[in-house]
C-alpha cells in the first residue's frame, strides 16, 4: 500500500519541513522573549495540583516579565494524545516545556530526542535524558509538620488521610504525616480511605465524612480537591489542606496545608535557560529551597504548637531534621530504617510499605 | 410569515453531501464570532483551528493516529445501534482490549518474533469480545437493559485497569509507579511512515470499515440486523434468531473496541498506562451517528472529532485560548451537523401566513434519517 | 457497631444518592414522553456553574438555586429544539449538548475557582434532636426532602393524574397520541425542560451544597450513572428512589469497608456500586413482560407528525 517511492518523498517533505523549523528558530533574535510551555493534566480551574501548576505559571511572568512568554496546555490524557501536544510545542518555538503530571515521562523523554536543543522539565518522574531534567518537591517535609499540627490538635488520637491511588508518592505522605503526628502525640494513629480517583469532590468529602463517622478528628488529603476540608467544616472538626492554602473552603476547620511553591523553581529554571546555565538534573526541592511551604495557621492553632511546629520547620530547613529518620517501624514492628540512619531519596521515592501508627493494610 | 419543514418523501442525495457544508458554514461563522468575541482575529483562529492539524505530514499522521480507535469503536457501535442494540460499552471494550493486550504482551516480553505482535492483538480482540458477551449474555438471558449493564461495565473495566496497572501489572523496576513495563519492538506497532507515528493499527480502522460495509449491505446477516433494527416483530416472524444476533452485534463490537484498545498500547504509547483512552468509546457514540450510521460516512465523522480534538489543542498553544472555549467550539459544530442532516429528509417552505395545522399530514412517512429508519 | 454509626452511613448513603435521584427523576419524565436525553452531564455542569456564580454575587442559595434550574431548562430547551424541529438524533444530541455544557460551564466559572461561599446549615431545629431517626431523617440540607418530595409527586402524576397519561400516550406512541388530538411537541417540550431543570438543581445541589465550590467537570460521571439508573428503574418512580440510594449505599460502602480496614485493592472495591446496580438489575427483571410495561416504546426515535 506504501510504495517506496511515495515513503522516500514524505521523508524527504518530513526532513525539510522540521530543518526548516529548526533554521527559523536559530534566526530568531536574541531578545526574543524565551517562550515557556506547559503540560497540565488536569484543567487550570480544578482548584488542586494543576491549579497549583498554573499559579506558579503566573508568578514566573510576574517576576520575569518581558523575558518569557508561556503558553499551557490543558487537560491532556497521559496517553498517546501527550506525545503529540509536546511535540507541537516543541514545534512552536518553546524552549523550555515543562510537563506537571507522572505519566509523561515517556512521551517528554520521546520528544526529547527529537528536539535536542529545547530543555524540558518532568515533575515527579525518575528517567533523565541529556535535555530532560526532573522535579518535585520534598511534599513529605510539608507532610510530617502538618503531621505535627494534627498530633497536638486531635483530642481522639485519629487522624484521617483520604488517598487518590496507593503509588509511592502518596504512601510517602501518608507515613510522613503519620511520623510527624506520632513525634509529638506518641497515641495518634492515622486512619486511610482511598477514593480510587484524583478528582471526585463529593467522593473526597464522602470519604472524609465516613472518618469522621469513626472518630477521627483532623481529615487531611492527598486528592485534588477541597471536599475533605469542606466535610470537616460542616462536622465541626479540623483538617489539613493540600496543594494550595484552602482555608477559604473551611474557615474554621483549615489548621494549614502544605503548599507547593513552584514559582521560585520555575523562574529559576526559566532564568537558567535565558542565562545558558540550564543543565538536566534532579531537583527535589525542600522547605530549605522554598519549593514548598505551610499555609498560615487557623487561630484556633494554640501558641505552644506553633512553637513546635515552627521549630521543627527551621531545623528540616537547615538539615538537621530529617523525618525518614530511623529508627522507623513498619506496621508489624520490624524496624525499616535503623536507628540514627536517614533513608536514601531512591528509598523514599519507591515507598511501599506503611509505618507504625497507620491503620490498615496496604492494599496489594 | 412562518417557515415549516415538509418532507421530502425520499431523501436527497444532494442535501445528505451539501448539509455537512452548510454546517461547517454555519460553524465557521458563528466560530468566527465566538473568537472575535474573545479577542482573537477570527481568520487566524479558524486557521489555527482547522488548518493548521492538517497542514504538514507529520499532523496528518497525527490526526490519522488520533481517529483510528475512535472509528474502529464507532464501527462496531454502528452495528449495534442498526439493530437497535444500545451499546454505551465501547469504552470498556476498548479498556478491556488495552488490559488483556497489555498481560499478553507483559507474559511474552522476552519473546522474540514476527508471531509476538498478532498474538498480542488477537489477546486484545478477546478482551473486548469477552467484555461485550457480559452484556450480550445478560440482555439474552436475564432480559438485562444493555443501556445500563454497558454504562456500568465501562466503570467496572476502567477500575480493574487501575488494579491490574497500579498492582500486579506494574513495572517491577518502575519505583512502583503505576505503568508497566516499556512493550519491546516486537510487541509494537511496526511504523508505516518514518519520522511520525502513523502505526499499522490505523490500517486496520480501514479494514474494519470495509468490512462493516460489506457486511451491512452484501451479507444476509447485515439484512437481518437492519430488519432487527427496524421491527424487531418482524424479525421475529421472520424467524430471525434474535439471540444469535444480539451475540452477534456485541461481539463483533466488543472485538473491534478491544483493536482498538490494544492498538493504543502497541502503538503510539508502547506501554500499559492508567489513561488508556480520553473517552474514545464516547466519542466514537457520537461519531457513529453524525456518520450516519454509514461506514463512510463515519470514518470522515471520525476524522473530524479528531480534527476538532487536535484543533483545540492548537488554539491553546498558538492562541492562549483555554481548552474550555474550544469545548464551546466544538459543541457548536456537532450541534450543527446535526440540525443540517435535517435537510436530507427535508425542504424548508416558507409560507406567507401561518396555516392551520393540517391533521392529514400526520401521515407522512418518516425520512430515513432517523436511525429507526434505517 | 452501634446505632450512631448505621445512622451515619444512612445519612451518607442518603446525600450520595440525592443528587443522582433528583437527576434520574427529570431523565425518568423525560424518556417516559419518549425522549432520550444524554446531554445530564452538561445540563448538570451548566446548573451547577450559574447556581455558584449567582449564589457568589448574592449571597442567597435560594436565588442560586433558581439560576441552576433556569440554566439545565435552558440547555434542555436547546436540545428541545434541536431534537423536535430540526430531527436531529438524540442520542448523538444530548453528547454533544455533554460536550457544550462541560466547556460552556468550564469557561463561564473560570474566575470563580478558588472562591467559596459561606456555609449555610439547613438542620431543621426540632425534629433533628431525635435520636437516630432524628439523624437519619431530618439532619437534612432542605434539597433532600425536595428530592423525595419530587419523586412522590412525580409518581403520583403518572399514577393518579391525566396528564401523566398524556406524557406515557405521548412516549408510547406519538402517532396515535396526536391522532387524539393531544400535543406531542408541548408535551416533549415540557417533559424535556422538566429533566434539564432538574440536572440543573441538581448540579445546584454539588455547587451549593454538597461540596459548595465551583470546579470544572465537579459532577464527576454522576450524569451516566442517573441515566442508567432510570434504565435501572425500568421507568418507575419508586425504582428510581431504590436505585439512587442503593447507588449511594454501595459507594459509602465503597469507603466504610476500607475504614474498617478490609485490605482489598481499593480499586477492586471501588467496582461495587457499579456491579451491585447491574446484579440487582439482572435479578429484577427477569420477568421481561412487567419490563415491556413500563418502558416508552417511542424511546429515542423521533416524532415527524405535523406541527
Amino acid at each position: 500500500m506504501f510504495a517506496i517511492r511515495k515513503y522516500c518523498l514524505f521523508k524527504v517533505l518530513i526532513v525539510g519541513l522540521l530543518s526548516l523549523g529548526f533554521s527559523t528558530i536559530a534566526l530568531a533574535k536574541n531578545h526574543d522573549p524565551l517562550k515557556v510551555a506547559f503540560v497540565y493534566v488536569g484543567p487550570t480551574g480544578d482548584a488542586g495540583w494543576t491549579y497549583a501548576h498554573d499559579e506558579a505559571r503566573k508568578y514566573m511572568v510576574e517576576q520575569l516579565g518581558e523575558k518569557v512568554k508561556t503558553t499551557y496546555v490543558e487537560n491532556v490524557a497521559e496517553g498517546a494524545d501527550a506525545e503529540r501536544v509536546i511535540t507541537e510545542l516543541a514545534r512552536a518555538g518553546n524552549k523550555l516545556i515543562f510537563t506537571t503530571s507522572f505519566g509523561y515521562m515517556n512521551p517528554t523523554l520521546k520528544v526529547a530526542k527529537k528536539f535536542p536543543d529545547v530543555k524540558f522539565e518532568h515533575a515527579s518522574g525518575y528517567k533523565r535524558s541529556k535535555n530532560v531534567g526532573t522535579y518535585f518537591d520534598r511534599v513529605y517535609q510539608g507532610r510530617y509538620l502538618t503531621g505535627m499540627v494534627a498530633g497536638l490538635m486531635t483530642k481522639s488520637n485519629l487522624l484521617g488521610y483520604v488517598g487518590s491511588f496507593p503509588i509511592p508518592e502518596v504512601i510517602r505522605g501518608i507515613n510522613a504525616f503519620t511520623l510527624g503526628a506520632r513525634a509529638v502525640n506518641p497515641k495518634a494513629e492515622v486512619k486511610v480511605v482511598w477514593v480510587s480517583s484524583w478528582y471526585d469532590p463529593g467522593k473526597e468529602s464522602e470519604a472524609a465524612n465516613t472518618m469522621i463517622n469513626m472518630g477521627v478528628d483532623v481529615v487531611t488529603q492527598h486528592t485534588d480537591s477541597p471536599g475533605p476540608i469542606n466535610a470537616a467544616e460542616k462536622k465541626g472538626v479540623y483538617a489539613v489542606g493540600y496543594h494550595s492554602d484552602m482555608a477559604v473552603y473551611g474557615p474554621k476547620a483549615h489548621l494549614t496545608a502544605t503548599e507547593h511553591n513552584w514559582g521560585p523553581l520555575y523562574t529559576a529554571k526559566a532564568q537558567a535557560v535565558l542565562d545558558g546555565t540550564w543543565k538536566s538534573e534532579d531537583v527535589w526541592g525542600g522547605l530549605s529551597d522554598n519549593a514548598l511551604d505551610l499555609a498560615p495557621y487557623n487561630k484556633a492553632v494554640p501558641k505552644h504548637v506553633r512553637a513546635i511546629v515552627d521549630q521543627s520547620k527551621s531545623l528540616i530547613a537547615e538539615g538537621k531534621l530529617h523525618p525518614f529518620v530511623g529508627p522507623i517501624k513498619d506496621q508489624s514492628g520490624e524496624i525499616k530504617v535503623p536507628k540514627g540512619q536517614r533513608m536514601s531519596d531512591s528509598e523514599m521515592l519507591g515507598m511501599k510499605w506503611y509505618v507504625e501508627g497507620v491503620q490498615g493494610k496496604l492494599p496489594k | 410569515m412562518r417557515i415549516k419543514l415538509e418532507a421530502r418523501g425520499q431523501q436527497s442525495k444532494l442535501m445528505s453531501y451539501a448539509s455537512p457544508i452548510l454546517a461547517a458554514l454555519l460553524t465557521l461563522i458563528c466560530g468566527a464570532f465566538l473568537f472575535w468575541m474573545l479577542g482573537k482575529s477570527p481568520m487566524q483562529a479558524l486557521h489555527t483551528f482547522l488548518i493548521m492539524p492538517i497542514s504538514d505530514p507529520y499532523r496528518i499522521a497525527e490526526l490519522l493516529v488520533k481517529a483510528g480507535p475512535i472509528v474502529l469503536c464507532a464501527m462496531g457501535l454502528s452495528i449495534c445501534f442498526r439493530a437497535n442494540i444500545w451499546n454505551i460499552g465501547a469504552e470498556g471494550q476498548l479498556l478491556m482490549g488495552g488490559l488483556v493486550g497489555s498481560c499478553a504482551a507483559l507474559a511474552l516480553l522476552d519473546s522474540q518474533g514476527i508471531w509476538v505482535l498478532p498474538l498480542i492483538l488477537v489477546a486484545g480482540i478477546l478482551g473486548g469480545m469477552a467484555w461485550a458477551a457480559i452484556p450480550a449474555f445478560l440482555k439474552n438471558y436475564f432480559n438485562t437493559n444493555e443501556i445500563l449493564s454497558t454504562i456500568m461495565l465501562n466503570y467496572i473495566s476502567l477500575n480493574i485497569l487501575l488494579h491490574g496497572v497500579h498492582g500486579p501489572l506494574k513495572d517491577p523496576n518502575g519505583f512502583n509507579f503505576p505503568e508497566s513495563a516499556l512493550f519491546s519492538d516486537w510487541q509494537t506497532m511496526p511504523i508505516l511512515l518514518e519520522g511520525t507515528r502513523l502505526h499499522l493499527g490505523v490500517s486496520f480502522a480501514l479494514l474494519a470499515m470495509v468490512g462493516v460495509w460489506v457486511l451491512m449491505s452484501k451479507t444476509f446477516i447485515g439484512f437481518q440486523i437492519k430488519v432487527l433494527g427496524g421491527d424487531e416483530r418482524s424479525a421475529h416472524f421472520a424467524g430471525f434468531k434474535h439471540k444469535r444476533l444480539v451475540w452477534f452485534c456485541l461481539l463483533l463490537c466488543g472485538g473491534l473496541a478491544g483493536l482498538a484498545g490494544v492498538g493504543e498500547v502497541t502503538g503510539p504509547i508502547g506501554q500499559l498506562v492508567p489513561n488508556i483512552s480520553p473517552g474514545y468509546g464516547y466519542a466514537a457514540i457520537i461519531v457513529a451517528f453524525l456518520g450516519r450510521l454509514h461506514p463512510l460516512g463515519i470514518l470522515f465523522a471520525g476524522l473530524l472529532m479528531a480534527l476538532l480534538y487536535m484543533g483545540g489543542e492548537m488554539v491553546q498553544i498558538h492562541l492562549d485560548l483555554p481548552l474550555a472555549v474550544t469545548g464551546v467550539f466544538q459543541g457548536m459544530l456537532l450541534l450543527f451537523l446535526l440540525i443540517c442532516d435535517v435537510l436530507i429528509g427535508y425542504r424548508i417552505i416558507v409560507h406567507k401566513s401561518a396555516p392551520k395545522i393540517v391533521k392529514q399530514s400526520l401521515s407522512i412517512e418518516p425520512p430515513a434519517v432517523a436511525i429507526e429508519g434505517k | 457497631m452501634d446505632i450512631d454509626f448505621i445512622a451515619n452511613i444512612l445519612f451518607a448513603t442518603i446525600r450520595m444518592g440525592t443528587p443522582l435521584l433528583i437527576v434520574a427523576i427529570g431523565e425518568l419524565v423525560c424518556e417516559k414522553s419518549g425522549v432520550l436525553n444524554l446531554g445530564q452531564e452538561g445540563m448538570m455542569l451548566m446548573g451547577a456553574v450559574t447556581g455558584f456564580m449567582i449564589a457568589f454575587h448574592t449571597d442567597s442559595l435560594f436565588i442560586g438555586f433558581m439560576g441552576s434550574v433556569v440554566a439545565g431548562a435552558l440547555m434542555a430547551l436547546l436540545f428541545a429544539v434541536v431534537t423536535m424541529h430540526f430531527y436531529a438524533n438524540q442520542v448523538a444530541t444530548g453528547l454533544a449538548l455533554t460536550i457544550l455544557g462541560v466547556g460552556l460551564s468550564g469557561f463561564m466559572g473560570r474566575s470563580y475557582v478558588g472562591e467559596a461561599l459561606t456555609n449555610i446549615d439547613f438542620q431543621i431545629p426540632l425534629l433533628s434532636s431525635i435520636p437516630f431517626f432524628g439523624k437519619v431523617l431530618f439532619s437534612h440540607d432542605v434539597l433532600v426532602y425536595i428530592s423525595i418530595g419530587l419523586a412522590g409527586a412525580v409518581y403520583w402524576f403518572f399514577k393518579s393524574t391525566r396528564a401523566g397519561l398524556v406524557v406515557k400516550a405521548v412516549g408510547e406512541s406519538p402517532e396515535s397520541a396526536q391522532s387524539l388530538g393531544l400535543s406531542v411537541l408541548k408535551v416533549r417540550y415540557l417533559a424535556i425542560v422538566f429533566g434539564g431543570a432538574m440536572a440543573g438543581l441538581a448540579g445546584g445541589y454539588l455547587s451549593l451544597i454538597d461540596t459548595p465550590l465551583w470546579a470544572e467537570n465537579m459532577t464527576a460521571g454522576r450524569g451516566w450513572i442517573a441515566l442508567a439508573l432510570v434504565v435501572f428503574a425500568s421507568w418507575r418512580v419508586e425504582r428510581v428512589v431504590f436505585g439512587a440510594y442503593l447507588f449511594g449505599f454501595m459507594s459509602i460502602m465503597h469507603l466504610v469497608l476500607q475504614s474498617f480496614g478490609l485490605s482489598v485493592s481499593s480499586n477492586l472495591l471501588a467496582t461495587l456500586p457499579y456491579v451491585a446496580t447491574v446484579v440487582v438489575l439482572v435479578l429484577l427483571s427477569r420477568n421481561q413482560q412487567r419490563i415491556k410495561l413500563f418502558a416508552p416504546m417511542s424511546l429515542g426515535k423521533s416524532f415527524h407528525g405535523a406541527h
